[in-house]
């Protein structure tokens, strides 16, 4: 699942980039964040997906604009609010890591004559991403599910084609449970690659 | 704009079945999740595997999947039963019950989590100590494991409840006419689905808001006396 990848890898960079403005105390972003993920993860993620597609083709503005488009295939509709509903659940996950690095490692690093930024980017992302993955790894397979949403703005993702299976020839359990076999091996692998992942990355982390 | 106002009302009314749709969902799940967590736990290895399978599967599949596949692959299942025994007549699913059925079989898997988690989280030892002082199974059960329980189930609770509470929006896909559908319905009836699914959006909104209120105060409650946690 090319839609899959393609949105948890956009969603970890905004994520991180929102998990930094959200996490600093003076930032005047914070709030507007908070708002958004608040938003994003107190509404259901159909909702969301058919403001995008049906929703936003109301105003004439937006229609008439040069995103229209985009706005109007239906995958990159998917893909848009995939990307808006997961980035607001991973800034949570990584803000919350940011939060517990100790401030001694901060000071430390400063102490060595690293620049704020380079504490920020050398020190506190690493460590905050390391410390994310056990939540990461469960994020990815709730993406996984999410995507199966597709199947309900038209889009034909594996769901969509054992939809269509059981419109057409009356095929309910060929369609379903082929589409579940799938799901469960994609959950499976990346289960397991995160496990290798958290191996390599957050087992050192844990001999401080 | 007055014709617009005119829907406003019949969206509000899908409020009702997706409460319904809720509360069902969530006290199947409990259900599902105490026998599951139970037959986890047990010592019997045959109960315990179909308990991990069952919760492993769960967790591998879309809800949406396993939605769709209860509500068309339950009515054929019925149908092909009826036709084998000769028993029944045609029996219809009607797509509510459908619905709250797959829900709160979904949610079994992960509430069982949370209740087996919970438990586990119950030092061993007090329940040698209660064996000693004279405590019946029943006794120990009720005021030793509940309070302690309580407090360690309710964070995860809470938030199978708010997903819970989301994931009802995919019954307006097999065509229950909650909340959502309604939205869905007045958005085409009066070609202005921004306002309408955003009104949808807001409700669902407010659910989290109130329940965040409400599991907040709870557990405040049940927290009363704990020094830390």
């Amino acid at each position: 699942m090319i839609l899959l990848i393609v949105v948890f890898a956009i969603s970890l960079v905004l994520a991180l980039a929102l998990a930094v403005f959200r996490s600093s105390d003076t930032s005047v972003l914070r709030h507007p964040i908070k708002g958004y993920t608040y938003f994003m993860r107190g509404t259901p993620l159909l909702l969301q997906v058919y403001i995008i597609y049906y929703g936003l083709g109301q105003f004439e503005l937006i229609r008439s604009s040069i995103l229209w488009p985009f706005l109007s295939e239906a995958s990159l509709c998917i893909a848009l609010g995939l990307i808006l509903n997961n980035t607001a659940y991973l800034t949570e996950i990584i803000q919350g890591a940011l939060r517990e690095i100790p401030r001694s490692t901060i000071e430390a690093s400063r102490s060595l004559g690293l620049s704020r930024s380079k504490t920020l980017f050398l020190v506190e992302c690493p460590i905050a991403l390391r410390r994310s993955l056990p939540a990461l790894s469960n994020e990815f397979i709730f993406v996984m599910h999410s995507t199966a949403v597709a199947s309900t703005i038209t889009v034909i993702d594996i769901l969509g084609a054992g939809r269509k299976l059981n419109a057409s020839y009356y095929l309910a359990y060929e369609g379903f449970v082929t589409a579940a076999v799938l799901y469960i091996a994609i959950a499976v692998t990346a289960s397991q690659i995160f496990r290798m992942l958290e191996r390599r990355y957050l087992a050192p982390l844990s001999f401080r | 704009m007055s014709e617009t106002l005119s829907y406003v009302p019949y969206v509000l009314a899908g409020v009702k079945l997706t409460i319904i749709l809720s509360l069902g969902s969530v006290t199947l799940a409990c259900l599902f999740g105490v026998f599951t967590a139970a037959a986890r736990l047990s010592p019997n290895w045959f109960l315990s595997m179909l308990a991990q399978t069952y919760v492993s599967i769960i967790r591998g599949v879309p809800e949406l999947v396993l939605m769709l596949l209860i509500f068309f692959g339950g009515q054929m299942l019925l149908n092909d039963l009826a036709e084998l025994t000769g028993w029944l007549d045609h029996i219809d699913v009607d797509a509510l019950s459908s619905a709250i059925f797959a829900i709160g079989f979904i949610f079994g898997a992960y509430m069982s989590e949370a209740f087996r988690g919970a438990y586990l989280a119950i030092p061993k030892g007090q329940l040698d100590a209660a064996k000693s002082i004279g405590l019946s199974q029943w006794v120990y059960l009720r005021i030793i494991v509940w309070p302690q329980f309580l407090v360690h189930v309710l964070p995860a609770f809470r938030n199978n409840w708010l997903v819970i509470l989301k994931t009802t929006a995919f019954a307006s896909v097999v065509g229950v006419h909650d909340l959502v559908w309604r939205a869905k319905g007045a958005a085409s009836a009066t070609h202005k689905p921004f306002y309408f699914l955003m009104l949808a959006a807001l409700v669902y909104l407010g659910f989290t808001l109130v329940s965040e209120r409400f599991f907040s105060a709870t557990l405040r409650r049940v927290q009363r006396g704990w020094t830390s946690i």
